[in-house]
This record gives structure tokens, C-alpha cells and sequence, in this order.
């Protein structure tokens, strides 16, 4: 008597469970799914609209995507942003890939002291150092150009990206170096040879961060480029919806899907490296 | 110093060559003149000609440069005091560069000297020879110097002008070259804390960036760990999409969700307004007004912590999931046969072993709020109305400097002096943490 009651609580605790469980991620996914599903059927829908609602009982119309051609520098937009994604992309991975190396598998004077000096000093917010930004590109010429924005990408990425490539590169067993020197292999083909093809997933990793962040950062950008033919896709989208009187929402939708959709797609096909990048660099003790 | 080394390294060498190096190191005073002293004439011609050309470089400009930094000019019109700020920050960069080289060229000379006294056969004379040994010896250094390089120029470089810029006048009244700028001390910081305009606000805003990063990360953490334990438990059907599902947020870039979520949340036409919130009417019993989540700072601050909420739950939700996977599963049998309960399981083997790896990731997840511009800027510039001094309602520290330094009448001053009272916070409560958890311990 006792005990089957017993196992009838449990059983029913399970239950109980199941379903709160299951009500928990569902509720979750409509709360994620409605905001990203407004903004998705917005860009298909017809006309100029003023703000975002949930519905299907429209006609779906591509027109949203070839006014964002013909009517909007978007185009010019993205090819700036790509342009700028890219080469940050590639000097920040080729400066971290060397400094983490180094810091991996050299022992030099100033070792400990040169990186935690720049981890530190990168915790002030260079992104609120607007003013000295705007002073060093008035002296250089570097004033709505895209190589000086390219610059200051790079340049704040490089002490925690350095920092989490070297814990990559420490995961390396220290007996391949030892071995391929016993083998007659110098510093330079150790590393281009034996070490760089085994820490790919973490430069595919760090290449995604670089080649991300100018699609998504706001501030520094818009303070830095003047001219609307020069924005990068972030402050021209936000152009469409910053005034409350005349907002493109369709426009900003069309423009945001063609962001989100390949930044998503490589977000997931790259996500199993960059969680075992962050835990390998970040959380070792 | 001296004798330490040679204690460790257990060598005597005779009185002249101990002669001998402390003449190599007396001649580095110019540099090169050490190292023709010790016969690497190749050396001696490439350290002398940098010495000369920091020399010709210090005439022609440094020593001006220098001047002017300390004076900022003094007839309007003519001196651009920003500039000369600029080119003084870069001089001292220059000559840090040059001390570092000097105390390098030192020390070569000694090294090179001890070396002679100890294997004469190994010292180096040839061109070729000299240039084998750097890329054998300091590969290290040439494989980090690209990244110092760039660091200087875009960390160093404007966090020392930001420093500078805090203890000048530099604001609307001061725009050079129509008129100087000049050093006033600690001015504005001063300012911060008695003057009361500046006081209050800066009370208001620092109060509020302190509670939205408070409750905006804590939120995210509760969110992340509590879905990493939900999906946890084996019996879930379509893990998968689930799984997908919970990373949307972090996949989309976060510009994107943020301007929508701003439509969304439109007093008047917003779909929160007009959509989700006569769709919880239609429930029984329940009536809620529409809000004016853009009007009224309550509920904007309300709506901004629940976004960042959304935002932010999915990194936590990776992490604490791989760290879930890693606790032995014998703990928890072990504690089922101690008699413990869910809630014991939960409080006294996943949470602290949770907190064991994760904790210095958690620490930067509340730095990188405090600092978090776009959610607070794109959500509502920062409004709704005003606490003073160009700071709205829901600004934070960072975006009231945005707007201290962009607005109609920029104080760049009080934005530098602002920028680095966060920084110190910022930096001492990382740096506690890190001490704390080790996280940034190098081995030697």
C-alpha cells in the first residue's frame, strides 16, 4: 500500500515535469521565434510599412529586396562592409595567429608582463576614446576613410584574441616542435607546417569574430565614416528606421535578412569549434 | 643583480675580462660604440645609425614636440593645440621605443662581451652571421612585433590622449584653432563631483548603469544556466531544434534585434502594443493597458533588461551546457544514495562546479553591460526625457560619453574624465576577479 503510493508520487512527479519542461521550451521558442519571424515576413510584405506586426494575410512581394537596390545606396553598403570585414579579418587573424605562437612556444623577455599589460590596458573602453579616434584621424587623413575604421578594429581585437590563440596553441603537444627540430625543420616551418594545420579551428573561429564584428558594431562607425556612400551596413540600415516619422520597415527588414541569413548560416556551421575555442582559451586555469 | 646571475650561472671570469664587459657596457652609453668596441662593426653601424637617427629626428622635431605638449601652443589661429597634443602623445611613444632600444643595445653589448670571455668561437662578426642569429634567437620578437605595433597605435595611442584630454579644457568654449586649449589639472573631475549640474546627473546615470548591468546580466545568467539544465535531461524529443532554436538570439546580429525589438515596442503602432498584449487580454481575467514602453523611463528600463535577457541567455546557455557534460555522473548517484534531493543535487554539485569554470566568464559578461552601447543607444538613444547635463533617462555611462562627445555642444573633457573613472572601475573589479580565479595566470 505504502509503496505503491510511493512510486505513484513519482510517477506522477515525472509527469509533472515533462510537461513543465516541454511548456518551458516552448514558450522559450516563442519568444525567440516571434520577434525574428516579424522581422522576416516584414521584409516580403508590400508597401511602406510603419512598424512591425505579426501576420500572414498579406501578398508576399519581393519588391522590398530590388527597392533596396535601385532606391538605397545598400549595395554600395554592403560591398563597404565586406570590404572593411574582410581585411580586418585578414591582418587581425595573421597578427594573432604569430603573436599567439609566439606567446605559446617562446619564452622572451617581457613574455608575461607585455600581455597582461595589454589586457588590461584594453579594458578602457577605446570605444569611448571617441575624441583621440577623431583627433589621430584628422592628423593622418583618416577621417571617413575605411582603412582607419579597418585599423581600429584590428587593433582592439588583438590582446584577448592573442590571449585565447595562445591557450589554442598551448593544447598542441610540446613533442612535435621538439621532434620536427630533431628532424632539421626551422622556426618558421615548425610553425607554417606542423603547428598552424592543427590550430585551424580556432583561426576559423577567430576569422569569423573579425569578419563579423564590422556587420554588427554601430558606434565607432558612425562616428568615423561621414558620407552615406561610405557606411557600412549597420548605421545605413539603422538610416531606415531611425526616424519615427518616416520609418522603412519593410526596406530595414530586406536589408536585415540579407545580413542575418550568412552570418547565421557560418555562425552554425562554425559553432562546435568556437565553444570548445572559448572554454580551451578562456577557462583554463 | 650582478652577482645573483653570476652565482646561478656559477662563473668567474678573469679581472680583464671582467674589465672587458664593463668597458663594452660604459661605450653602449652611445650606442654601436659598444659593439665595435667588441669587433661586430656590422652591429655597431646599424645600432649607431639608429642612435643618429633619433637624434637628427629629436632636433628637427622631438624636442619641440615635446615643448609644445607641456604649453599647447600659445597664439590662437596659428597653433592647432589638438595637433600638438596629438604629435607630443606620439613623440613620448617614439621615445619609449628608443629607451627599449637602448636598454637592448646595453645589454648587447655585455651579453656579446661575456660571451667573448667564455666561447670565443661563438660570437658572431659577419653580416650573415649576425642576421642568422636574430632569426634563430628573436624569432619570438619578430613574430610579435606586428601585433605591438598595432596595439601601440590603436589602444596605447588613444587611451594616453583620452588621459591627456581629462585634464584640459578642451570643450564647445575651447575648439581649436579658432582658440587654445590649456592643462587645468584635476578641473574636471573636480567638476564631476561639485558641481551640481554635473553631480547629479552623474549620480543618475552612474546609479542606473550600475543596476541595468547588475539585473541585464544577472538575468541573462538565471536564463542561460536555467535552459542548460532544462535541456539537459535525456527524455526531450527534438533536442535538436530546440537546441538550434536557443542560439538564434546569439546567431543573429544583435544590431538587427535590437532596431526591431525598437519598432516593436512603439508606443503606438509596436506590435507589443497592438499584437502581444490583446493577445494576453483575450486570456480570462486578465486586462492590461497598452504601456508606454518609449514614454515612460520605468517601463523603457523594464523593456531593455528584458531585450538584453534575450540577447545574451544563449552564450551562458553554451557554456554552462559543455561544463553540465563534464560533471562525473557518479556524483550525482553518490548523493542519490546519501538521500539528496533535486534541489541538493542542484545547490551543492551543479552550481558550484558551474561557478568553478565559468566564473571569469560570467565577470566579463558584466563588464562588456557596463559597457554595452548599442542595446542601450539603438533601443532609444538613450531617452525617454532627460537627467541632465545631455544624459537621458536611460543613458549609461558609455552612451552619455557618445553624447557628451557628439552632441551640440560637446564637453570632450568631462567625456575623458568619465571614460577613465569607468576604466579604473572596470579594470580593479576584473582585476580582483582575475586574482581571485587565476584566470589570466600564465605559466613561466
Amino acid at each position: 500500500m505504502q509503496k505503491t503510493k510511493k512510486i505513484k508520487t513519482q510517477k506522477n512527479k515525472r509527469i509533472w515535469g515533462q510537461i513543465f519542461t516541454y511548456l518551458f521550451l516552448l514558450l522559450m521558442s516563442v519568444i525567440i521565434i516571434y520577434p525574428l519571424l516579424i522581422t522576416v515576413t516584414s521584409a516580403f510584405k508590400p508597401g511602406n510599412l510603419l512598424a512591425f506586426r505579426l501576420d500572414f494575410n498579406f501578398e508576399w512581394t519581393l519588391s522590398n529586396f530590388s527597392r533596396l537596390f535601385k532606391e538605397t545606396q545598400y549595395g554600395q553598403w554592403y560591398m563597404n562592409t565586406l570590404k572593411v570585414a574582410s581585411m580586418a579579418m585578414l591582418i587581425q587573424v595573421a597578427a594573432v595567429t604569430l603573436s599567439g605562437f609566439a606567446y605559446s612556444r617562446y619564452r622572451f623577455i617581457g613574455r608575461k608582463a607585455t600581455l597582461k599589460f595589454f589586457l588590461i590596458i584594453q579594458m578602457v573602453p577605446t570605444t569611448a576614446a571617441l575624441t583621440a579616434f577623431y583627433v589621430m584621424a584628422l592628423l593622418v587623413g583618416g577621417l571617413d576613410q575605411h582603412w582607419f575604421l579597418i585599423l581600429v578594429y584590428i587593433g582592439g581585437g588583438i590582446p584577448m584574441n592573442t590571449w585565447l590563440m595562445k591557450g589554442y596553441f598551448d593544447t598542441v603537444p610540446l613533442d612535435l616542435d621538439e621532434s620536427a627540430r630533431l628532424d632539421g625543420a626551422g622556426h618558421f616551418r615548425i610553425f607554417w607546417q606542423i603547428i598552424m594545420p592543427l590550430v585551424r579551428p580556432m583561426i576559423a573561429v577567430q576569422a569569423l569574430w573579425a569578419f563579423m564584428n564590422p556587420f554588427g558594431e554601430y558606434m565607432l562607425a558612425r562616428f568615423l565614416l561621414r558620407s552615406t556612400k561610405n557606411y557600412t551596413v549597420a548605421i545605413g540600415l539603422q538610416t531606415f528606421i531611425n526616424n519615427p516619422q518616416n520609418q522603412q520597415v519593410a526596406l530595414f527588414s530586406a536589408g536585415a535578412i540579407l545580413i542575418a541569413v550568412p552570418i547565421s548560416i557560418l555562425f552554425f556551421y562554425l559553432q562546435k569549434s568556437f565553444v570548445t575555442g572559448l572554454t580551451a582559451g578562456g577557462t583554463k586555469g | 643583480m650582478e652577482t645573483n646571475e653570476k652565482n646561478k650561472k656559477k662563473v668567474q671570469y678573469s679581472p680583464e675580462d671582467e674589465k672587458r664587459i664593463k668597458k663594452a657596457g660604459v661605450f653602449s652609453i652611445i650606442p654601436g660604440l659598444g659593439q665595435f668596441y667588441n669587433k661586430q662593426t656590422f652591429k655597431g653601424i646599424l645600432f649607431f645609425g639608429i642612435f643618429l637617427i633619433f637624434l637628427i629626428e629629436m632636433m628637427l622635431f622631438g624636442f619641440e614636440a615635446f615643448q609644445n605638449l607641456i604649453t599647447l601652443g600659445s597664439v590662437p589661429r596659428e597653433d592647432h593645440s589638438l595637433f600638438l597634443m596629438i604629435q607630443g602623445t606620439l613623440q613620448i611613444l617614439l621615445s619609449l621605443i628608443f629607451i627599449v632600444f637602448y636598454a637592448a643595445n646595453i645589454s648587447d653589448a655585455r651579453r656579446v662581451a661575456k660571451l667573448k670571455a667564455l666561447t670565443p668561437g661563438k660570437v658572431n662578426y659577419s653580416v650573415k652571421a649576425v642576421l642568422l642569429n636574430t632569426w634563430n634567437n628573436g624569432f619570438a620578437y619578430l613574430l610579435t612585433i606586428p601585433a605591438y605595433i598595432l596595439m601601440i597605435f590603436t589602444i596605447v595611442f588613444p587611451v594616453l590622449v583620452t588621459i591627456f584630454i581629462a585634464f584640459t579644457n578642451y570643450d564647445f568654449y575651447h575648439i581649436p584653432p579658432a582658440s587654445l586649449i590649456d592643462w587645468v589639472g584635476f578641473k574636471s573631475f573636480t567638476s564631476i563631483f561639485t558641481l551640481s549640474t554635473y553631480r547629479d546627473s552623474f549620480g543618475a546615470v552612474f546609479g542606473w548603469t550600475v543596476i541595468w548591468t547588475l539585473s541585464a546580466t544577472t538575468l541573462q545568467i538565471i536564463i542561460g544556466i536555467f535552459a542548460a539544465i532544462v535541456m539537459q535531461q535525456p527524455f526531450i524529443k527534438f533536442k535538436r531544434i530546440f537546441g538550434v532554436i536557443l542560439l538564434l538570439p546569439w546567431a543573429v546580429p544583435a544590431f538587427i534585434t535590437i532596431l526591431s525589438f525598437s519598432n516593436m515596442f512603439n508606443d503606438s503602432a509596436g506590435a507589443i502594443n497592438t499584437q502581444v498584449i490583446p493577445l494576453i487580454n483575450s486570456l480570462p481575467l486578465i486586462n492590461i493597458p497598452a504601456i508606454s514602453w518609449k514614454t515612460d523611463p520605468y517601463w523603457t528600463k523594464i523593456a531593455i533588461i528584458s531585450i538584453q535577457g534575450w540577447l545574451g541567455f544563449p552564450y551562458i546557455y553554451v557554456l554552462t551546457s559543455g561544463i553540465l557534460q563534464s560533471i562525473p555522473e557518479d556524483w550525482y548517484e553518490a548523493s542519490i544514495i546519501d538521500g539528496a534531493s533535486a534541489i541538493q543535487k542542484f545547490r551543492f554539485i551543479t552550481l558550484p562546479q558551474i561557478f568553478a569554470v565559468a566564473a571569469p566568464v560570467f565577470i566579463t559578461q558584466y563588464t562588456f553591460n557596463f559597457n554595452n552601447f548599442s542595446m542601450i543607444y539603438l533601443f532609444n538613444e538613450g531617452g525617454p526625457g532627460s537627467v541632465g547635463s545631455g544624459a537621458g533617462a536611460t543613458d549609461i555611462l558609455i552612451s552619455w560619453i557618445y553624447k557628451l562627445t557628439t552632441g551640440t555642444s560637446p564637453q570632450y573633457n568631462i567625456a575623458s574624465a568619465i571614460t577613465l573613472i569607468i576604466s579604473a572601475v572596470v579594470i580593479f573589479v576584473s582585476l580582483l576577479v582575475f586574482k581571485r580565479t587565476r584566470a589570466f595566470e600564465m605559466e613561466d
